[in-house]
């Protein structure tokens, strides 16, 4: 199968629902003529002008807040925040007016609406512009959030995205945006809330997100060589969460690992190990772990910003620890 | 409220500012001052561009090359208690407030030695023993922060000042409508400066802001506005001279529009093409704050070649011995990294 980088293939997703759908714009900073900062539109702005490739001033809570009057009117808005981060400024209009409008219309609106960004640390990116908050809007009830960790999950994802009427977060790890996988032709659509098993194995379960998917599965590269068998899943999408292959794979190996690189607390290996203990507790044979990214605001420096992300040594010792159990 | 347009007026009337300094109530140290701030902060910015280009500075980095006399003009009337707050362009406001290129070197090569302990970086300077409350990675913040500076030092009945600096950009931005008009009503002591270089990143303020002119927009929120050339320092310190004696006499918030022009790409490493011509780059680099202003000493003999020499060497001594201060600067300790969070 030809390759393409993960950013393509989410390009290739954009512009082939484009080139049909032309209810569909994307806005931005940098979007247009610039292709976006991450390279998210290049080529596009060329090709459907720029009323569908909207280049913004630095407004974001105001072309949040329009998208939404958009999305229930009959268009359906793709929001590129380049660093995720900036969505911040529109939290209000995303938690009160986005998540809540089909609710709110009893189901008369739509809020077909892509919230697209770039997450994680990285690259001394420092703490204004390393954040993933994908535990935070997974609280919430009328968001659907997307993470893949390889290209043919971001086509997939982002056609899925594309074609729904709800809103999606659509999070893209900055450290794996340029890597290269196998990736369908054609259309490709991955459904929500089914998870992918990243690595068959019989000894532990490791549940892996984003950027930790390709950590864990070097981390277990070098267990196997030792004899250690572990499963990997990447989930692919936190809302909705798939628990029903976690719950199987924990009734197979009787161990689980949760590997994140945001937040412990409150998190997502938080929710998914209730889940376990709620719906397979007789299936464990130890604790259930979690290994996260540091509880603080992302430093500059390399030396601190490395100690705060679980690197593929500490992945290894995790998986180590939790064995030892 | 009125709003005055310096730059238009000069323009018109390009006999009027040339008085004399003695008439201007400006010292020649004051003059001075204003040369060596300025060149403080081009040598720093050409030191960390080359260091960028060495691999040395880690993250983004956003230089001021072209729009020091902004900075230089409105801090030389800051004292250390009053309150800056910045944006990502910021290592120019800071050295101008009064931290040293030592410190801004070495917080962008990340050592504990840095202004910030390693843990910004560029876009994240802070020194509030002396007034500078952080330079800033999202963009409008800072505006609304001045503000809230402002309220405190009207209520804690002193005569600080809280100064934002932000670019065209900003404007756009919820922030600065918000901000304005909360300094507005309150008539809280602020200085808001907006750095009009004309491009947010590459997008060019004329397209984003449908009324294209910042400086008449004072008196919409109630306030008292100016617009004046940013790359002419000497004007850029009598406008600030006057909205800073206005808010430490109680009098209310300022809008401050400098019309200026980044001559490097947004960020190190940057692509700076595509979005502006090179002519409209080469042309405003004849518009340079800093040789204009050193003409301008000469020609009202305010100083000497030998003198303003002697400057340049000086600070270029000082800017090179504090790279290598900061290239020698011990890395900060990985077991620091959650201090802090809590007071
Ligand atoms: C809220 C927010 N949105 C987007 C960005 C990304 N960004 C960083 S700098 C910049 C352009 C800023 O332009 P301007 O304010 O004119 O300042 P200049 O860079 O020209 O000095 C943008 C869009 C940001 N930092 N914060």
């Amino acid at each position: 199968m030809r390759e393409l980088t993960y950013v393509d293939a989410t390009r290739e997703a954009l512009d082939r629902a484009m080139a049909r759908d032309p209810s569909i714009f994307v806005v931005g900073e940098g979007i247009g003529a610039r292709g976006g900062n991450f390279n998210t539109t290049s080529g596009l702005y060329t090709k459907y002008g720029p009323e569908r490739l909207c280049d913004t001033p630095i407004s974001e809570r105001g072309f949040v807040g329009m998208c939404a009057g958009a999305a229930m009117t009959g268009t359906r808005p793709v929001v590129d925040f380049m660093f995720i981060d900036f969505i911040l400024d529109a939290f209000g209009e995303l938690v009160n007016q986005v998540a809540k409008m089909q609710y709110m219309s009893s189901g008369r609106l739509k809020m077909p609406i892509i919230l697209r960004g770039a997450i994680g640390i990285g690259h001394s990116a420092a703490t204004h512009h390393s954040g993933s908050y994908y535990p935070i809007f997974a609280h919430l009830p009328g968001f659907r959030v997307a993470v893949p960790a390889i290209p043919s999950d971001a086509k997939g994802l982002f056609t899925t995205a594309l074609h729904g009427d709800d809103p999606v977060l659509f999070l893209e790890h900055k450290s794996i945006l340029f890597n290269r996988g196998e990736v369908p032709e054609g259309d490709y659509a991955i459904p929500f809330g089914q998870a992918r098993i990243a690595r068959a194995g019989a000894d532990c379960t490791l549940v892996a997100i984003g950027s930790m998917v390709g950590k864990t599965l070097a981390a277990c590269d070098k267990l196997a060589e030792e004899g250690v068998s572990a499963e990997v899943i990447d989930p692919r999408t936190i809302a909705p969460l798939d628990m029903a292959t976690i719950l199987e794979s924990v009734h197979k190996t009787g161990r689980l690992l949760i590997v994140d690189e945001t937040f412990q607390p409150c998190g997502v290996g938080a929710e998914i190990a209730a889940q376990v203990i709620d719906q397979g507790f007789d299936d464990l044979d130890a604790p259930i772990h979690r290994l996260n990214g540091a509880h603080v605001p992302t430093p500059y420096s390399p030396p601190l910003e490395n100690a705060i992300v679980p690197q593929e040594s500490d992945i290894e010792q995790s998986i180590r620890d939790l064995l030892a159990e | 409220m009125l709003h005055q347009d310096v730059q238009a007026e000069t323009k018109a009337r390009p006999n009027a500012r040339k008085q004399g300094s003695e008439e201007a109530g400006r010292t020649t140290e004051e003059l001075h001052a204003l040369y060596r701030q300025m060149i403080v902060i081009r040598y720093t910015e050409e030191q960390l561009a080359r260091s960028h280009q060495m691999g040395l500075i880690h993250g983004a980095c956003h230089t001021y090359v072209g729009e020091e006399a902004i900075a230089s003009g409105v801090c030389a009337h800051l004292r250390a208690d009053d309150a800056v707050f910045s944006t990502h362009r910021g290592h120019g406001h800071a050295l101008a407030k009064g931290v040293s290129p030592r410190e801004v070197i070495a917080e962008l090569f990340g050592r504990v030695t840095g202004c910030s302990q390693g843990r910004g970086g560029s876009m994240h300077l802070f020194k509030p023993e002396i007034g500078l409350m952080g330079t800033s990675g999202i963009v409008g913040p800072c505006i609304l922060q001045a503000a809230g500076a402002g309220y405190s030092f009207k209520l804690l009945r002193s005569d600080k000042v809280g100064v934002a600096f932000f670019g065209d950009g900003a404007v756009n931005n919820g922030a600065f409508h918000e901000g304005l008009n909360l300094a507005s009503i309150w008539k809280l002591p602020a200085l808001f400066v907006c750095e009009n270089n004309q491009y947010a990143t590459e997008v060019p303020f004329a397209y984003a802001a449908g009324n294209p002119n910042v400086g008449n927009r004072g008196p919409i929120y109630g306030m008292e506005s100016v617009t004046v050339d940013g790359n002419d320092v000497l004007a850029v310190y009598e406008a600030a001279r006057e909205a800073v004696a206005r808010a430490r006499a109680g009098e209310g918030p300022t809008l401050l529009e400098c019309r200026t022009y980044r001559t490097r790409a947004h960020s190190e490493g940057m692509r700076d093409a595509g979005y502006r011509t090179q002519e409209e780059v080469e042309e405003w680099k004849t518009r340079d704050p800093i040789k204009r202003f050193h003409q301008w000493l000469l020609e009202n003999q305010e100083a000497d070649a030998e003198t303003l020499a002697a400057i340049d060497a000086e600070i270029k001594a000082t800017v090179e011995e504090a790279a290598e201060f900061a290239r020698n600067s011990p890395w900060p300790e990985p077991d620091t990294v959650s201090d802090h969070i809590f007071s």
